[in-house]
């Protein structure tokens, strides 16, 4: 391989959010200190710990950045990482071993960029994440960090921001899709001598985390927008509500404020301005409800977390009876960059109602797990397919849930569907905050739809009796039909139930709850029949409905499988064929993970052997 | 000040005890005064509790209660609303397996039950020896690597049936580094 040629001093950038850090990235942080210490090799690069660069699959993960090169290494040991300093940070030759291949075509690659999952990507508000030490404000200054503000506070007059936002089209990320710049200017006009700025980050979706990696890997972003639209709508507070599950982004969203406040960015007199505002940090407690932004402000006031109806609406009336404005994370940091880069970059991006781009977390049975960043428009196929790598195992793609416990699943036949707000709420589904899990035919929609109604009931705050008891009601139809007890009528049931709730519910949580419901029975309807009328459920997935069996043509008489079954259903003689006893067995599936390859004896099989 | 917890201590006062509540005062007026002795910011001070005790211990609830000004009942309905708090002491290890979907379609529903079977105990319970507390939670945003397992702040990721086993054997042996 070419040596390249080295002119600035190399930084080795380690990815540590929390996907990282959870496989091990900080052994590699240590095994790169160590590195450096022991060969006294501290002058010759940098070491940078980040946030997530977007492809969780790959991590723990490092980037060499050298001569403009991103050479990125995946998957890595921390017996690795010598051999990449000794290498590529300090020789400038690439360890071809250790280089990303692509899963299915195995192909190699050198940099970053030309990663197959991020070719279609185009990474606005998650790129920087590369090169910022979330924990260090000049790392952000240094990438053009708060010029925005800077252009907003000499170059614009509150009003004509507002234009500004208004003219880009941004909407809201957080799920219902409202014109940003329209929001600002309602709580503009409302007149009172205090207003308050909240960031939503209380990202309580399963299966979502953008917000997470935003705040974790480029807090200043957000901040920058928030500080904005302080200045744009005459609020002096603002307050990120961030959920207490994600204490790495409250620990880097803190430092973040801290430091943001002795640059100045914060605080009084800002940029040498009339303009002062402030920022603190709430932490959420563990309730999904509170992503309702009345909720959300009842939780700040320090009360329990129910919604109130609307209108008032929180422009008007919202964090102690003073006009409110309430976006999300990911809208907050789309803010600088429309502010830097003007109206009109921004709308040349997206489609004709939904501009910009959107990050969503692509994850479920998918190769390329992680947060892809995409211009709105794409379609899913290319999404599922281009940038997340289609489905792993040989197995078939079935449906894409889209829009967390709100949205729904969309089938194949949509695969061709171009993303954006009014597409995705044309097909049943929506936008949400961007979770994206896609489901191969191993996943029985009967049970996802179980799964999310269990979830929202759960969660239901109890206020409004049509959520509080439509949600119980369809939950346990679903747990009937899932065990194998459905009735006739009981899905005609679940659509006029969920037809209620979705229209009397009193906040966005009821209304939306019975989405995934009402979507995996208009595009799945066979399976529900299936489990009710034949007890079958062809994924295999639902307990009562399925027996493992050991094939007899198959079996090795290896005994691994009785020895490890917990209620000693298995019984036989060593070298002979081994038989479960359906009625001891509890269907804890054991068997099948420890029955080696090679015999792969164990069968799941539907209807369960009576 | 003192007098504010000395009456639910009134059956056997020693010396013992009240040194022992003064540092519990000191400790919790600590936390109130980080808040401006604020009651609106109760939700942050029951965590700062919770995160000191493991649990939200009953009379730690009545002297935030009296010191604050706010009624006992209003600080129940907070910490009853909320998943993050619990009322009863946790055990000595907290085991969190995450039900987020991605986790969901990767089995977590199994593991969990795997968990409940060899602990005795449901989610959200506690053994007898008080060793282990089972809780889950709805998404940690590591899906990427899911079914996720936390045990004791150390996150397992691609958690596998027989990774229970080294959760439990584990228990007590291994020193836990987050």
């Amino acid at each position: 391989m070419k040596k390249l040629i080295t002119t600035v001093k190399p930084t080795l950038v380690i990815s540590a959010g929390t996907c990282g850090l959870a496989r091990g990235a900080d052994e590699i942080i240590k095994a790169a200190k160590d590195y450096q210490r022991e060969k006294k090799i501290k002058k010759e690069f940098d070491i940078k710990i980040t946030g997530c660069h977007g492809l969780c699959e790959a991590e723990p993960n490092v980037l060499v950045i050298l001569n403009g090169k991103k050479i990125f290494y995946p998957k890595l040991k921390p017996e690795n990482v010598g051999t990449i300093i000794e290498r590529t940070v300090l020789k400038g030759v690439a360890v071809e071993e250790l280089l990303y291949a692509e899963p299915v075509t195995k192909k190699g690659y050198l940099e970053i960029e030309n990663i197959p999952f991020y070719q279609k990507q185009r990474r606005l508000l998650l790129g920087n994440n590369l090169f910022i030490d979330p924990k260090n404000i000049l790392d952000y200054i240094a990438l053009g960090g708060y010029t925005a503000l800077m252009k907003a506070l000499k170059e614009y007059k509150p009003a004509e921001i507002i234009e500004i936002v208004k003219e880009s089209g941004l909407r809201g990320r957080g799920g219902a899709g409202f014109l940003t710049g329209n929001k600002w200017e309602l709580c503009r006009n409302s007149i009172s001598d205090i207003k308050y700025i909240i960031c939503n980050a209380d990202e309580g979706d399963p299966g979502a985390y953008m917000d997470r990696s935003l705040l974790e890997g480029n807090p200043h972003s957000v901040l920058e927008g928030m500080i904005i639209g302080g200045y744009a709508i005459g609020a002096q507070e603002g307050v990120i509500y961030v959920r207490n599950e994600y204490p790495l982004a409250v620990e880097n969203v803190g430092i973040a404020i801290t430091q943001a406040y002795k640059k100045g960015f914060l605080g009084e007199k800002i940029l040498n301005s009339d303009f002062r505002f402030n920022i603190r940090v709430v932490r959420g407690a563990g309730a999904f409800v509170c992503g309702e932004e009345t909720a959300l402000m009842a939780s700040v006031e320090g009360k329990a977390g129910r919604p109130r109806p609307r209108p008032p609406y929180p422009v008007e009336h919202g964090l102690w009876g003073k006009p409110t404005n309430i976006n999300n994370v990911e809208t907050w940091a789309n803010v600088p960059l429309i502010i830097n880069n003007g109206a009109d970059w921004f709308e040349n991006i997206g489609t004709k109602t939904s501009k910009g781009t959107k990050i969503f977390s692509l994850v479920g049975k998918i190769r390329n797990t992680g947060l892809v960043e995409v211009p709105m428009g794409i379609t899913l196929k290319e999404i599922i397919y281009d940038v997340g790598g289609g489905i792993p195992n040989d197995r078939r793609f079935k449906a894409v849930q889209t829009g967390g416990p709100s949205g729904g699943c969309i089938p194949k036949e949509y695969l061709n569907l171009p993303i954006d707000y009014e597409s995705l709420t044309q097909v049943g589904s929506m936008m949400g905050s961007g979770g994206m899990i896609v489901m191969d035919e191993d996943t029985c929609m009967v049970d996802v739809a179980r799964y999310f109604l269990n979830f929202t009931q759960e969660e239901s705050c109890g206020k409004c009796p049509p959520c509080r008891m439509g949600t119980k009601q369809m939950v346990q139809i679903l747990n009937r039909i899932t065990q194998g007890e459905g009735k006739d009528g009981d899905i005609e049931l679940l659509e006029d139930i969920g037809k209620n709730v979705r229209l009397a519910s009193l906040c966005g949580l009821g209304q939306t709850a019975p989405n995934p419901v009402l979507t995996t029975i208009k595009y799945f309807r066979d399976e529900y029949i299936g489990h009710i009328k034949e007890r079958l459920c062809p994924a295999l997935v639902c307990k009562s409905l399925i027996s493992y069996y050991i094939d007899p043509k198959l079996c090795g008489g290896c005994v691994v499988c009785a020895k490890n079954c917990p209620t000693n259903a298995i019984s036989g003689e060593p070298k002979k064929v081994y038989v479960i006893d359906q009625g001891k067995c509890i269907k804890c599936g054991i068997c099948i993970t420890v029955c080696p390859e090679k015999f792969n004896a164990v069968r799941k099989v539907s209807p369960a052997i009576k | 000040m003192v007098q504010l917890l000395l009456t639910s201590y009134s059956k056997s006062l020693d010396f013992f005890i009240i040194s022992n509540i003064i540092l519990v005062m000191k400790k919790i007026g600590r936390i109130l005064e980080g808040y401006g002795d604020d009651a609106h910011n109760i939700i942050q001070i029951l965590q700062d509790i919770q995160t000191d005790y493991n649990y939200l211990p009953k009379d730690v609830l009545d002297f935030v209660s009296k010191k604050l000004h706010l009624p006992l009942s209003k600080i129940y309905s907070i910490a009853t609303f909320y998943n993050a708090f619990s009322l009863n002491p946790r055990g000595k290890h907290l085991i969190t397996v995450c039900m987020g979907t991605a986790c969901h379609v990767r089995g977590a529903p199994t593991i969990l039950s795997e968990f409940e079977r060899r602990l005795e105990i449901k989610s959200k319970e506690t053994t007898k020896d008080m060793r282990y507390t089972l809780e889950t939670v709805n998404c940690l945003g590591c899906c990427a690597i899911g079914p996720i397992v936390v045990c004791d702040g150390k996150y397992h990721g691609e958690f596998k049936m027989k990774d229970v086993s080294k959760i439990l054997e584990g228990g007590d042996k291994k020193p836990h580094s987050h």
